[in-house]
């Protein structure tokens, strides 16, 4: 990874459209890399239509990017996709300098949860009228009973993550808040509250890969090694898995860590996807990273001073939900972090872990895992 | 470019392509899949990842439509990615497939693709109003007919040309599709037939372009090593090219497809071709519209710019001529399911160089072949060169 260039994400952006978000963080990452678009090979995007109000938005793509009459394709789904799309392409020898992108307009989708609402199973689940987040609070209950906790743990989550975002300029929903203040927000879906669910933001990032020699020629030691990669899906259909857990995340994390030649405990920092407070918890557990989360949580392992900083940059619940570019929020904490670049968040440690899952009713998830150069 | 490890074809499936099916889209891919595996003797452990094509979701009316049609595919529980380039996905697919094996990621791939458009009531066309410009297009009402009238019309401007010069490819190929038994067009068609047909939108009249279908397509990859302990008979993937221009098509010379060419040249390298025209057997270039053939084999180096007409009257396309065109029946005859039909072409290139084409099989042995689709508003190329 030699480039990395990111909006702010913010709640609203109406000064500009989805194209100049793109351009944003296209020409910081080109300026990062120290690259043109025209030294590009390929360009991989990452949308659904659906949240973008336009079929086939692949369309849309290549202008912003400087990717006209250039290999250039979209995946359907998080940026961690697209960037595992760019690592294979690299690793087939066809590409040395691959472009990422994922980008965020939620403020724009006028119906939300109800374009939400269209990803269930339009023959057998979508009669049943139920919202996507009231099937992710099944989920939360169904975590909870599990372990016989009460919600204590999602506010636990949640006060983290919105307490870390306060130090990431780029977070839209830092705040001071307290474990009783997320206790007593009013319910979404019980026990989910509304601090417990992440928020939508817009955000745009754009990432450039290049091939082993090629970063180093580009980038020396702030090149950031991508390890190991891996992606799993389980059932789509909300009748065929057990609610509470995710299966896939960690046949996601086994072929990443196999790749990467590493163990989960080589990890020093992680940056898991949180749209769902107890997603975090589910997921930290399903890659491997604790054994009991809502415990170690609760001892401190997840935050700035512990063994274990999780979602420093302050993950969807402080950073803002993001839809396709979620990930690639994770992905940019984990390369400031490990560039050393992180400024009053900055950690210490040499491999880190981003994750992504792709909301409800998927079960659907992506890693990667990253170490760092030499400290500049 | 030195591309790492040899990809092979190994097994094909396909649903009947028709106006409305019945199955579930979820079904549809399924029973394709399921063939796809039959026809290798492999199950569905075998597989290692799944890579999904499918046009837009506003056929379907289904948000993230790649995880709704998961299971139906084989996905569960391994890893599953869904690639869009609009109308060029059928032929991406495979290439995208081709990428999980190639990296070394995966060493076998199961490459879907699935369409359903019946579902959009009255007719298809009106969700493709969605796909235009929000600001400065859509609000014109327009469909594909009317921009795609905008190409025709220049290409045939351009180069002086008369609609039966264009006609004779749907005869062609709906003709040839009379001999695929997954084909929905199944009526032999004259040349005065298509040049009365219906005026949709000057010049495009209704059998100039391809019926909207449904149908699913499945492909099975494998690594070098996994491919000879499947089949004694694989066919490689040996060229992939892709390239996607300007969103603003208006602000381009609709006459000739350079992203096309640019794909073409892409894909010929690494498959160390250099002079297409000879060196290729048989093409399966992207035809919705039966103008859309003659731009892409000029796009693809297999016609000089402008004479791609005269070869098919001179008979050069035909089944048995020199260089043959779709021999499958290609869209216009077997039918359009967007994105399934682009892996049609695909599957076609692979049962002709086996030779297990039957009544469609192209004469004296073909080992190289290539496959096009082409797509988004007349923007994006994607090519597939296969060898035996």
């Amino acid at each position: 990874m030699v480039g990395l260039g990111e909006t702010q994400a913010r709640a609203v952006t109406p000064e500009v459209s989805y194209r100049e978000l793109i351009y944003g963080a296209a020409v910081r990452a080109y300026e990062d890399a120290g690259v043109s678009h025209h030294d590009v090979d390929a360009f991989i995007a990452s949308s659904e239509d659906f949240l973008e109000g336009t079929s086939i938005f692949d369309e849309y793509v290549p202008d912003q990017l400087g990717a006209a009459l250039k290999p250039c394709f979209t995946t359907t789904a998080d940026g961690i996709f697209s960037l595992i799309n760019a690592v294979m392409l690299i690793k087939t020898g066809a590409a040395d300098l691959v472009v990422v992108e994922a980008h965020s307009k939620a403020s724009e989708v006028v119906d939300l949860a109800g374009v939400e609402k269209l990803g269930l199973d339009p023959n057998w689940v979508r009669p049943l009228d139920i919202a996507t987040d009231t099937i992710a609070g099944l989920e939360a209950r169904r975590y909870l009973h599990d372990r016989e906790s009460d919600d204590e743990p999602l506010a636990r989550v949640a006060v983290k993550n919105r307490n870390a975002a306060l130090l990431n300029p780029l977070a839209a929903y830092g705040s001071r808040l307290r474990i009783e203040d997320a206790r007593e927000s009013d319910p979404v879906a019980p026990p989910l509250r509304e601090h417990y669910v992440a928020q939508p933001a817009d955000y745009a990032s754009v990432l450039v890969i290049a091939e082993r020699q090629k970063a180093l020629q580009l980038a020396g030691d702030r090149a950031v090694e991508i390890k190991g990669v891996g992606f799993n899906s389980g059932s789509p259909n909300l009748d065929s898995r057990r609610l509470g857990e995710c299966d896939a995340a960690a046949a996601a994390a086994k072929s990443a860590f196999r790749l990467a030649a590493l163990n989960p405990g080589d990890v020093r920092f992680a940056e898991v996807d949180d749209t769902y407070s107890h997603r975090e918890l589910m997921h930290l557990e399903a890659l491997g990273l604790s054994g009991d989360a809502a415990a170690e949580l609760k001892s401190g392992m997840f935050g700035f001073g512990g063994d274990l900083p999780v979602n420093v940059s302050g993950g969807a619940l402080g950073f803002g939900r993001l839809y396709e570019a979620q990930g690639l929020a994770r992905v940019g904490e984990v390369v400031k972090q490990l560039r050393g670049e992180a400024g009053r968040r900055q950690l210490d440690g040499k491999v880190a872990l981003a994750h992504a899952w792709r909301g409800i009713p998927t079960e659907t998830h992506a890693v990667a895992i990253f170490e760092g150069g030499e400290a500049p | 470019m030195i591309i790492k490890r040899k990809v092979a074809v190994v097994g094909a499936g396909m649903t009947k392509f028709m106006r409305r099916a019945k199955e579930t889209p979820k079904e549809l891919a399924f029973q394709a899949t399921r063939q796809a595996l039959d026809s290798c003797n492999l199950q569905r452990k075998d597989i290692e990842a799944v890579t999904m094509g499918t046009a837009p979701d506003a056929f379907d009316g289904v948000h993230m439509k790649g995880e709704y049609l998961l299971d139906g595919s084989g996905g569960t529980n391994k890893p599953y990615m869904r690639v869009y380039v609009g109308g060029g996905t059928g032929v991406f697919a495979p290439i995208h497939g081709w990428m999980q094996v190639a990296s070394g990621l995966s060493d076998t791939c199961l490459v879907v693709c699935e369409e359903k458009m019946s579902v959009t009531q009255p007719h298809p066309q009106a969700a493709f109003n969605s796909i235009y410009d929000n600001f400065i297009e859509r609000q014109l009402g327009v469909n594909l007919v009317w921009i795609f009238g905008l190409e025709m019309h220049r290409y045939m401007k351009r180069y002086g040309l008369k609609k039966e010069d264009i006609a004779r490819v749907s005869v062609k190929n709906k003709n040839n599709a009379l001999d695929h038994p997954c084909a929905q067009f199944k009526q032999k068609v004259t040349l005065d037939e298509v040049l009365d047909s219906e005026v949709l939108a000057w010049p495009v009249q209704r059998m100039d372009i391809s019926p909207p279908s449904d149908g699913a397509v499945a492909l099975v990859l494998a690594s070098e090593e996994k491919a000879k302990r499947i089949t004694d008979d694989p066919v490689w993937i040996d060229g992939v090219g892709w390239n996607l221009d300007s969103s603003f098509w208006t602000n381009r010379d609709l006459y000739y497809p350079k992203y096309v060419e640019y794909a073409a040249r892409m894909a010929y390298k690494m498959a160390g071709i250099d002079n297409p025209r000879k060196q290729i057997d048989f093409a399966e270039p992207y035809d919705p519209f039966n103008y859309k053939e003659l731009h892409h084999t000029e796009g693809l180096l297999l016609a000089k710019k402008g004479e791609a007409p005269q070869m098919v009257k001179d008979g050069v396309r035909e089944r048995d001529g020199d260089q043959p065109t779709c021999p499958s029946g290609g869209l216009l005859g077997v039918g359009n399911p967007i994105a399934a039909a682009g892996l049609m072409k695909c599957a076609e290139m692979f049962w002709q160089l086996r030779g297990e084409a039957g009544k469609r099989q192209v004469k004296n042995h073909p080992t190289t072949a290539v496959a096009q689709a082409w797509g988004d508003l007349m923007q994006v190329g994607t090519v597939v060169v296969m060898r035996r």
